[in-house]
Order: C-alpha cells, then structure tokens, then sequence
C-alpha cells in the first residue's frame, strides 16, 4: 500500500507546489502521448490500406487519360499495364521475380533492399536507394507504348510521390500524376492541381547528345525541356523538378531507359 | 423552453454569432454540406471529451501550467480524431485537410476548456461542450445550406436544382464557393440574430459623431 499512499500524498500536495507542478505536466504528457501512439499505430493498416487504393486508383486514372491510349489497348488486346522488377544498378529487368508481391515501399527504407546515397548524389533528398523498383510497361502493336515509372523525392517538407509516364520514343512525357504528397495546404499542394501536372505531357526530356535536361523553371517555360513554375510554391515545385531530374539520371531509372531503348532489355 | 447548459450555446449564448470565435474554420469547410457535418461531428466529439477530461482533473491542475495542460489534452485529441477520420473516411479527411488539425487553434475548444469545464463538476461540463458544439454545428450546417444550394445547386452532393449546364435552369453563383461569401452569410445571420434578440446587440465602442462640425483652428 506504499504506492497508494504516495499517490494520495501526491494528490494532496498544494496545486501550486513545484513538485505537483512537474508531476501532473509529466502525467499528463505521458497519457497524452500513449493515447497518440496506441491510436496511431492500431490506425496505420487502415489507414495505409487507403493510401494503396488511392494510389492504385491514380495509376489506373492516369493510364486511361492518356490520349490514343484506347486504341492501343484494342490493338494490342492487352487489357493493363504489364508490371516488371527492374534491377536499379545494372537496369536489368528481374525475370521469375513476383513484381506484383513486390514492396516497394518497404524496400526504400530496408538496408537489405536499398544502399545509402552520399549527399551530393541524393539530389532528389531520399537517403537511400532502393535496389529494385517496380516499372509498368504497355506494348502496343509498333513495339513499346508507354512505360510508366514510380517515383518520390522530398519536397519542402514532405515525400512528393509520383507517376511518371514516358511515351514509346522514351524521351516524351505522357503524363506526370502526384499521388502522394504532404506540401504546405494551399500553396504547396497546387503540385497536385491537374492543370499544373498536366503541363509536362508532351515535354522532352533529354536533348541531343543525351543529357537529362527537363526541368521545371520560374516563370513560364522557354523550351519543350522546361515546365513552367508555381508562383509560391517554388520549393515544391523544385522538390518535383530535381526527383525527376534524378530518377530519369544515371542513378534512377536512366540505364534501364538506355537498356529498353538499344532493343535489349 | 427551459434553458439549460445544453441549449442556451444554440442561440442565446451562439460561440459563432454571439461569441464570434470559430470563424476560421466556419469559412473554410462550408462549401459543402457534407464537410460542414464532419467538421461538426468531430468538432463536437473533442470538444465533449476534452472537456469531460479537464472537468475530472481540474482539481489538480496547478493555476501556472493551466493553459499548457489544456491545450496538450486538446491537441492529443485533436490527433487522435484526425486518425480515426483518416482510417474510416479517407476521402473526407482528404477533403478537410488541415482543418481538422486546425480545431487545436480553435478558440471556442480552449475557451470552453478555460471558462467553464475548469470551474464546474463533469456533467455540467459535458452538457456545456455539447450545447457549444451544436450551436457551432448550427451555424456551419446553415452557413454550408446556403453555400453549396446557391453555389452548386446540390445538398449532400445530391443534385437538388438542375442547373444550366446540365440542362436545367439554375444559374450556380460561384461567388458562393468563394470564402468572403461565408462572411456575408454569417454576418446577415449576425444581423437578424440581434433583430430578434436586441439585448445581444453590445453598445458602440465608439459614438459617431453627428451633426455640423466645426473646424477647430
């Protein structure tokens, strides 16, 4: 019964003693952070199981906004988009590997799965590489259609994550879709605005002698390499510039796309 | 009708048109009812629990840490809400986005907290938080009426007048999707709130002057 006295004694102390003071503020804290971490982490699967189907919904949504897309799903007769495990250092696709099972997400924080970045290189702001990563590939009846990529990067303050759709030649954008992002509502957020995304279908991304130069800049844009820039939100918009400037490069998805286009894959 | 804790906050003692606290947010999610309803909802749900909260320990709240103590309850609640809507409405918490964050900055939860779960027994204080949160839910569902009707032509996202350009007749006016709109709304609310009750109405801060003015030299 020592500990029910001290409790009562601790009760009984004067509200405005020091020592009752740090005790209710402590108590307090530490019921209140409990309450925060049991909900949050009973909460997550649910929670994650929404954000897959919005992803997944955003996928299939993009796909079926590109233009001519429903004709080359006639012809080819193909009903979706054929999912494959790319090997990141080599740009290999994976054969046998089950790419549909495959967790991406939990495979760019996994140190088995992925390899540091030093900073100068990590200029899309993720920490670490992961080693392989999912790519969805459309062939049509003239060969490749459209390949779609996944890629994330730190924005202002939040992962940007993304679908980047490039057409058959490899060098045109079909689509940009965001799907996930937690930027500065309001302001940071005008990432997400269909408008604004819908400025880099068409634009190219490497020039003639093979340099990933796409880029969004301020103001409006000057060449078929540029996307116009947010008035505001020009971190943001930076953030969604540099991650896929990165994923495109060397480092990304860049051998892959150099493999695909020579004809081997 | 008699007046308890639980019905003077609707009208009598409005925190919205009487107490002019909320505003934010009562400009913010009232383009369309189905917000306005959420926004209520767990307005109304952390208002109720963190006043229940504060009334069981006020007693042992030291008068130094007070305010700390109580928005550190509020803000646990605040989260804790936001999850649930987050795991079990993910398209109206995509929707809301911030706001529901937002109902820790919310005036009328600290004041309620500070003003009356502080000084009174657990019951009153429960009456008290829901009469507050209704007449709050008042307002947002009547200002959210207006909004989306005249702006959309819709309640509940169910197409009530047909509009031009679906074939109809009614001319959505997309001033009302816009936040100013919220504020001529509450205030013609304001305005014919103290028509019907003038003792409402506070003196003027300032007297006009009237009459010829002579220039003093």
């Amino acid at each position: 019964m020592a500990d029910r006295s001290l409790w009562r004694r601790f009760l009984a102390l004067p509200n405005d003693s020091r020592a009752k003071a740090l005790g209710v503020a402590f108590l307090v804290a530490l019921v209140c952070a409990a309450s925060v971490s049991v909900t949050s982490v009973l909460l997550k699967p649910r929670q994650q199981a929404h954000l897959v189907a919005a992803r997944e919904a955003n996928l299939a949504a993009m796909v079926a906004a590109l233009p001519g897309l429903d004709e080359i799903l006639r012809a080819s007769g193909a009903r979706s988009l054929q999912t494959v495990l790319v090997d990141l250092r080599t740009g290999t696709i994976e054969r046998g590997a089950d790419a549909a099972a495959f967790d991406y997400i939990a495979a760019q924080t996994d140190p088995a799965q992925s390899t540091a970045l030093p900073p100068e290189a990590d200029t899309a702001g993720i920490g670490r590489l992961p080693n392989r990563a999912p790519v969805y590939l459309l062939r049509g009846t003239e060969g490749l259609a459209l390949v779609v990529l996944p890629i994330y990067g730190t924005g202002y303050q939040s992962t940007i994550r993304a679908f980047l759709a490039l057409e058959g030649d490899l060098n045109t954008v079909a689509a940009l879709t965001i799907h996930e992002q937690g930027e500065t509502p309001g302001i940071g957020t005008r990432i997400t605005n269909p408008e604004w995304m819908g400025l880099w279908a068409g634009r190219q991304v490497a020039n003639a002698e093979g340099e990933v130069v796409i880029r969004v800049v301020r103001g409006a844009a000057a060449s078929a390499f540029e996307v116009d820039g947010i008035t505001g939100a020009t971190r943001s918009t930076t953030g969604v510039s540099n991650l896929v400037g990165f994923w495109l490069g060397p480092q990304g998805f860049g051998p892959f796309l150099a493999r695909l286009k020579a004809g081997e894959e | 009708m008699r007046k308890t804790p639980l019905t003077v906050p609707l009208i009598d003692q409005n925190p919205i048109t009487v107490q002019i606290l909320g505003i934010c947010s009562a400009l913010a999610v009232t383009t369309a009812m189905a917000t306005a309803l959420t926004m209520s909802v767990a307005l109304i749900a952390v208002l109720a629990a963190s006043s229940v909260v504060i009334s069981l320990i006020r007693r042992h709240i030291p008068a130094s840490i007070r305010l700390v103590v109580q928005i550190t309850i509020i803000a646990s609640l605040v989260i804790v809400t936001d999850q649930f809507l987050r795991a079990y409405a993910y398209e109206m918490s995509q929707r809301l986005s911030i706001f529901v964050g937002l109902i820790v900055t919310n005036c009328l939860v600290l004041g309620r907290a500070e003003s009356f779960a502080m000084r009174n027994p657990v019951w009153p204080s429960l009456l008290d938080a829901m009469g507050n949160g209704l007449g709050y839910a008042l307002v947002l569902l009547l200002v959210a009426f207006v909004r989306e009707l005249l702006g959309t032509g819709a309640l509940f996202g169910f197409q009530v007048l047909p509009t031009i350009a679906a074939g109809g007749w009614f001319q959505p006016l997309g001033f009302m999707l816009l936040a100013p709109s919220a504020f001529f709304i509450i205030g013609g609310l304001v305005w014919a709130i103290r028509s019907l009750h003038p003792d409402q109405a506070e003196p003027d801060e300032f007297a006009l002057r009237t009459g010829r003015q002579e220039r003093v030299r």
